[in-house]
C-alpha cells in the first residue's frame, strides 16, 4: 500500500503544485523520487510529530494540501491535539497517512502497533476516515481524499499487500473508484455479509470460503470508508441478511464494528451482529503480523466459527 | 499622553470591563500583554480596519490563546472586530470564547488555547509563504510558560533549520505562570541563550514601552535567515496597581468596586 501511495501521490503532485509532502523522518527509500521532482514541497520535519501536524495545519491555512506521512502510532496519538484542534476544527486541508495498521509492524511490538486509532480518529468532527484493503483500493483513497478539501485520515497496511480486488475469489471493480461513504463488495452472497475494513479482508474472503462450504452464503463488503460509513449497505444488511459481521485489525472499542452497530441498534431490526476484532487489551505476545493475527482470533478457520455460531 | 498610549489605556478598559462583565479568568495575562498587540496591531502589521484576507498578509497568532479579550480589545480598537462582539464574551450565546478562537472571524488566524500550538502554524505559513514569494511577516505571542511545553522547542528547531526569518516569537515574560512564579515552577532561564542555542537571534525588550517595541519589530528580521525571537519583559496585570505581578489575577475577575478603581486607574 506504501509504494502504490507514493506512487499516486507523485502523480497527482505532478499536477498540483499545492500539494506538500510532510514526514517525521519515516519513509526511508520511498519517497526519492518525490524529493528529486519537489525538493520544496518534501518535509521532513524531523521525528518531532505535535510540530509536523501544527506545520501541516498552517500550510493548510495558506492554501496548500499538506499531505502528513508516518508510522501511525506517531502521526495519529503522538500529535493527537495537534490533529483535534488545528487539522480537525480548523477543518485544515491535512491529510493524514499512518501506515502499520494493526499488527502490521508485529515483531517490533506493542509502541508500534495501531490498534485503537480508528476509535480515536473517528470521535474528532470533521474527520473523515478511509481504510483500504489492498494497493488499487489505496490509490483511489488517496485520489478521493486529494479531490475533497478538509482533514482525511487514511489508514494503510505497509506494503507488497497481495491484490484483493480483482483476485481469485473476489469480486472484479476495475477500474476502481472510491466515494464518501462507499464500499466495495468483493464477495456477494445472501445469508451473511461481513464488513471488512483494511488488508484483513483477504482473511476475510477466506472466510467466506469456508462459510460457503457449510451452504451459509456470505457476502464480503470492503468498508474502505469508515467515517462517513456505507450506511446504505449497513442498513440493506441488517434488512435482508440473516446476520452482520464486521472483521478489523483494531480493538472491538469504537471501530468498524462499533460503526456497524451503532447504526444497526437505531434500526427496527433483530439482525445479530459480531464485531471480531482485537480484545480490549494491550498486546503482549511477540511475532510476526501473521503470528499475531492468528493469535487473537483471526485466522479464517476462527473467523469462520464466530460468523457460523452466530448464522445456525 | 501619546496616541498609542492613549490607545493602550483604551484597551485595557475594555479588558477590565469584559472580564467584570464575564467574571472570567486571565485579566492578568491580557493586560500583561496589550502594549505588544497595542504596538503590533497600530504600528507594524499590514493590516487596516477592513477584513484582511489577501494572502500575503502579515499574521499574527496568539499562540498564548488566554490572553484573548487583549487580542478581542485590540481588533476592535483597531476597527477590525465590530465594538458590537465584545459584550458577546465569554457569555451565553455571545460570540467570543475565553480562548481565542477563529470561529466565524477571518481576524484571527487561529484557535488557540491549548498551549505550544502557535509558532507550528507560523511555520507551515511561514513556509508556503516563501515558497510562494509572498513578503507576509507571521507574529507569534507566546506566554513564558507557555515555553514549558515541548512543541514549543519542536517548533523552535524546525523554524531555525529552516531559516524561517520572517517569523517573530515575542515572549511574553511576565514571569508568573498557573501556580507560581516561572523560575519556581519549572526553570526557564537563560531564556534568551535557549533560544539562541536553538538557532534563532534574539533581543531582550521593554514589553511596555511602545517606543522600543517599534523600533525592535520594525528591524524583523535581526539577523538574515534566523527567526527572532524578542523576549519582552512584562508586568502581568500591568496597568492596574492591585493587579501588577500578582498571581491571583489569573484566576479572578474583578468586583464592581474593583471594576471602579482599574477604570480609574486606567483613565
Amino acid at each position: 500500500m506504501r509504494d502504490a501511495f507514493i506512487t499516486a501521490l507523485t502523480r497527482y503532485a505532478e499536477k498540483d503544485k499545492n500539494i506538500y509532502l510532510l514526514t517525521g523522518d519515516l519513509g526511508f527509500s520511498v519517497f526519492e523520487d518525490f524529493i528529486r521532482k519537489f525538493p520544496q514541497r518534501f518535509i521532513n520535519a524531523g521525528i518531532a510529530e505535535a510540530n509536523m501536524m501544527g506545520v501541516a495545519a498552517g500550510l493548510a491555512s495558506a492554501c496548500k494540501t499538506a499531505v502528513v506521512y508516518s508510522i501511525i502510532p506517531f502521526t495519529v496519538t503522538r500529535c493527537l491535539e495537534q490533529i483535534k484542534i488545528d487539522v480537525a476544527y480548523q477543518n485544515a486541508d491535512v491529510k493524514i497517512i499512518g501506515i502499520g495498521a494493526g499488527f502490521a509492524y508485529g515483531a517490533l511490538g506493542m509502541t508500534h502497533h495501531a490498534i485503537e486509532d480508528i476509535a480515536v480518529m473517528r470521535a474528532f468532527p470533521n474527520m473523515r476516515i478511509l481504510a483500504p484493503c489492498d494497493p488499487a483500493e489505496t490509490m483511489a483513497c488517496l485520489g478521493l481524499a486529494l479531490k475533497i478539501k478538509g482533514p482525511f485520515y487514511i489508514r494503510l497496511g505497509k506494503n507488497r499487500e497481495p491484490k484483493i480486488h480483482g483476485s481469485v475469489g473476489a469480486r472484479r471493480a476495475a477500474p476502481l473508484h472510491a466515494t464518501l461513504g462507499g464500499s466495495h463488495v468483493l464477495k456477494q452472497g445472501t445469508d451473511v455479509v461481513i464488513f471488512v475494513t483494511g488488508s484483513i479482508a483477504g482473511r476475510a474472503l477466506e472466510a467466506a470460503k469456508i462459510l460457503e462450504g457449510k451452504r451459509i452464503s456470505t457476502k464480503v463488503v470492503s468498508m474502505y470508508s469508515i467515517k462517513p460509513l456505507d450506511e446504505e449497505a449497513v442498513c440493506d444488511a441488517a434488512r435482508t441478511a440473516k446476520a452482520i459481521a464486521t472483521v478489523e485489525e483494531h480493538t472491538v472499542i469504537g471501530g468498524l464494528g462499533s460503526a456497524v452497530s451503532e447504526l444497526v441498534a437505531g434500526m427496527r431490526c433483530k439482525t445479530p451482529v459480531v464485531r471480531i476484532g482485537i480484545p480490549d487489551t494491550f498486546c503482549g505476545k511477540v511475532g510476526s503480523h501473521g503470528y499475531l493475527l492468528d493469535h487473537y482470533g483471526f485466522s479464517p478457520k476462527a473467523i469462520a466459527e464466530k460468523i457460523f455460531k452466530l448464522s445456525s | 499622553m501619546s496616541g498609542l498610549k492613549k490607545t493602550a489605556q483604551a484597551i485595557r478598559r475594555d479588558i477590565v470591563r469584559m472580564h467584570a462583565a464575564a467574571n472570567s479568568s486571565h485579566i492578568g495575562s491580557s493586560l500583561s500583554s496589550v502594549d505588544i498587540l497595542t504596538v503590533l496591531y497600530f504600528r507594524i502589521l499590514a493590516v487596516g480596519p477592513k477584513k484582511n484576507c489577501r494572502p500575503d498578509r502579515d499574521r499574527f497568532i496568539l499562540s498564548k490563546g488566554h490572553a484573548a479579550t487583549a487580542l478581542y480589545a485590540t481588533l476592535a480598537e483597531r476597527g477590525i472586530l465590530p465594538r458590537s462582539c465584545l459584550s458577546g464574551y465569554s457569555t451565553d450565546g455571545g460570540r467570543l470564547p475565553g480562548h481565542a478562537d477563529n470561529a466565524g472571524l477571518a481576524c484571527i488566524e487561529a484557535a488557540t488555547g491549548s498551549l505550544g500550538h502557535g509558532l507550528a502554524l507560523a511555520s507551515g505559513m511561514a513556509i508556503a509563504g516563501k515558497n510562494d514569494k509572498y513578503k507576509s511577516r507571521y507574529f507569534v505571542l507566546l506566554g513564558d510558560g507557555e515555553c514549558d511545553e515541548g512543541s514549543v522547542w519542536e517548533s523552535a528547531l524546525f523554524a531555525a533549520h529552516h531559516k524561517l526569518d520572517r517569523i517573530t516569537a515575542i515572549i511574553d515574560r511576565n514571569r508568573l505562570q498557573g501556580m507560581g512564579k516561572t523560575e519556581e515552577v519549572i526553570r526557564l532561564e537563560p531564556l534568551l541563550k535557549k533560544w539562541t542555542a536553538f538557532g534563532w537571534s534574539g533581543i531582550t525588550v521593554d514589553g511596555h514601552d511602545h517606543a522600543e517595541l517599534e523600533k525592535v519589530l520594525s528591524k524583523i528580521p535581526l539577523v538574515k535567515g534566523k527567526p527572532t525571537v524578542i523576549i519582552a519583559n512584562t508586568v502581568k496585570g500591568k496597568g492596574v496597581s492591585f493587579m501588577e505581578d500578582r498571581l491571583e489575577w489569573h484566576y479572578k475577575s474583578p468586583t464592581k468596586d474593583q471594576l471602579a478603581q482599574a477604570l480609574k486607574e486606567l483613565a
